[in-house]
């Protein structure tokens, strides 16, 4: 399959405005200022079916749909490149090796949905990243693909980037809108959603990095031609990020509905040191886990779904026989009690309590009735807060408990883990 | 005390948002790059020149973790023990760093060289065990990297 995305990702100056002109780059730009309406642009990404890529997958299109068109408001696009779901990294690669890429879709998308005013919140320890986007924003200035009256099509946009300050939870678009207002970043009640009351109580869309870098490709090309990439309800392709117990870990773009198998064995080049795989984690730590003989599984929004995980943002996290589930869902249950921001009860202190019951476990000095204990806990919790971080917290433990109930219990009896992953640090 | 230059950037940073608290963080990354930490004063300072009160800015400040307080080593090194880095050795590089510096991970080295923070996903899985120092990032971690990076820092060499 031709890469859409990575086509260009391993030329060494990439990132400089001429190499990305000289490569194709901002082509689609004057053709979507100049032959399309912004109406025209919303249908030719709903016909794309293009789904967010930040792990919800909710259609871009239909997102950008939401946005009143009556409210004589200022209009705000923002990138969410706050890329911190524990598993994932492609939106840095997307960032350092193409960010012309990004922002020739930022732009398009901006003036899709009317916006003047855009944002790319990354994260504050892409440090890298950030002055990368700097200096191609910088670039674009110069040649006139940002500012005022843009390539002479009469759109002004003025694109800033944010640099965030380590919180997993601004990942979540509003947290991310209230840390860019400048305040603690508790999550926002929804409705009203972000496309009505957004940033600074705007109409505001949100983006991924992987979502917007697929904007130039669909305008040059259609949405037709992306509709047909990938499976029929999850189009395209999809970067997935693979890491843990493989040959060969990395960034893949490959298309939609690939299987696991595929993925892990022909591109990761199988599992390290001749071991057997033992469990995979599709979607980055908040998807539920999956055994060794789900490898037929398809990598797409609907197909995990079905096979009772999810795609999340594709971080696929490969873990071999020598892997304790009990600690895997221990350190992630770390991950979450760090993270939640406080503001709802059942997630600050629950992601506690799992913590603290993990640790125990983990250590030794677990009790029989732990597991049902994290199990009412779990249930306690998920459904019942602001922002999905809580939900994301309890499936690491559930789907442990459902998968490996065996590991739990010889943990607890036993009061240490049945499997060592022996040293891997030489 | 902040330098003219950082006061200037801050100073820069007002008005360049629809609201003054926006200018908040991206002021505390102006702090992080001129001086490297923050302390009361560089609070109160990032206050005045904002426009805001220090509360404010202490408020929305104590939501991030990013920002190192006075006391941080020279060589701040964030290392990474979430599950894909913990499947490549990640803890083992904890203890490793650890042993090397003689110091437990929330600790400063005796000359003030080194700082050990164990953090969160640092969004490099795929070139697990990783680990930050300052602005960069050291990938595909063995020891004898580790003791190369160390060794090359104690002589004041970036590598």
């Amino acid at each position: 399959m031709e890469k859409i995305l990575f086509k260009h990702i391993d030329v060494p100056d990439q990132y400089r405005i001429d190499t990305y002109i000289k490569n194709g780059g901002y082509r689609a730009l004057p053709k979507a200022l100049k032959e399309h309406s912004p109406d025209e642009l919303i249908e030719m990404v709903k016909k794309s079916g293009l789904r967010g890529r930040g792990g919800a997958g909710f259609p871009a299109g239909m997102k950008w749909g939401f946005v009143p068109k009556d409210s004589p408001k200022p209009r705000f696009l923002l990138c969410n490149a706050d890329e911190g779901e524990p598993g994932t990294f492609k939106d840095r690669t997307l960032i350092e090796k193409d960010p012309h890429q990004l922002i020739e879709g930022i732009i398009i998308a901006a003036y899709a949905i009317g916006a003047h005013r855009a944002f790319i919140y990354i994260r504050g320890e892409f440090c890298f990243g950030a002055n990368r986007l700097e200096e191609a924003i910088g670039e674009c200035y110069q040649k006139g693909y940002l500012g005022k009256n843009i390539l002479g099509s009469g759109f002004d946009l003025d694109l800033s980037i944010y640099r965030g300050g380590g919180a997993y939870v601004c990942g979540e678009e509003t947290s991310l809108m209230e840390s860019i207002e400048g305040n603690r970043a508790n999550p926002r009640l929804k409705p009203p959603f972000p496309a009505a009351v957004g940033l600074y109580q705007n109409p505001t869309v949100i983006n991924n990095v992987e979502t917007l870098s697929n904007l130039s490709h669909i305008i040059l090309n259609g949405g037709d031609w992306y509709a047909g990439l990938g499976m029929p309800k999850s189009t395209g392709t999809k970067i997935f990020s693979l890491s843990g117990h493989v040959n060969k870990p990395g960034n893949y773009e490959l298309p939609m509905g690939v299987t696991l198998k595929e993925l892990i064995y022909e591109h990761g080049g199988g599992i390290k040191d001749g071991r057997n795989l033992k469990a995979v984690i599709p979607g980055g730590v908040s998807t539920p886990v999956l055994t060794a003989d789900s490898v037929d599984v398809k990598m797409d929004f609907d197909s995990l779904y079905e096979a009772g995980s999810l795609l999340g943002s594709g971080a696929t996290i490969v873990m071999d026989e020598t892997t304790c589930m009990v600690k895997v869902a221990y350190r992630i249950s770390k991950f979450f009690e760090h993270e939640s921001c406080g503001k709802c009860v059942p997630c600050r202190e629950g992601t506690r309590w799992i913590r603290q019951i993990m640790g125990r476990i983990e250590n030794g000095k677990g009790r029989e009735e732990d597991i049902e204990l994290l199990r009412d806990i779990c249930a306690n919790i998920a459904g019942k807060t602001v922002c999905p971080l809580a939900d994301g917290a309890v499936v690491p433990i559930t789907s442990t408990i459902e998968k490996f109930r065996d590991e739990y219990e010889y943990h607890i009896r036993n009061k240490k883990c049945m499997v060592d992953l022996g040293q891997r640090f030489v | 005390m902040l330098s003219e230059t950082a006061q200037k950037r801050i100073a820069e940073l007002k008005g360049k948002f629809p609201k003054k608290r926006s200018a908040i963080l991206p002021a505390m990354h102006v702090v992080l790059e001129e001086v490297g930490f923050y302390n009361r004063d560089t609070l109160e300072q990032v206050a005045d020149i904002l426009g805001l009160s220090e509360m404010e800015v202490a408020e929305t400040l104590s939501f991030y973790t990013y920002f190192p307080k006075e006391g941080v080593g020279k060589y701040h090194i964030q290392i990474c023990t979430n599950v894909s880095c913990m499947l490549a050795g990640g803890e083992q590089l904890k203890a490793y760093l650890e042993e090397k510096l003689g110091i437990k991970v929330g600790q400063t080295t005796p000359d003030g060289l080194f700082t050990l923070t164990e953090v969160e996903c640092l969004g490099s899985c795929g070139t697990a065990p990783v680990m930050q120092i300052n602005q960069k990032y050291y990938e595909n971690l063995t020891r004898a990297k580790v003791d190369e990076i160390l060794a090359a820092l104690r002589e004041g060499k970036e590598i």
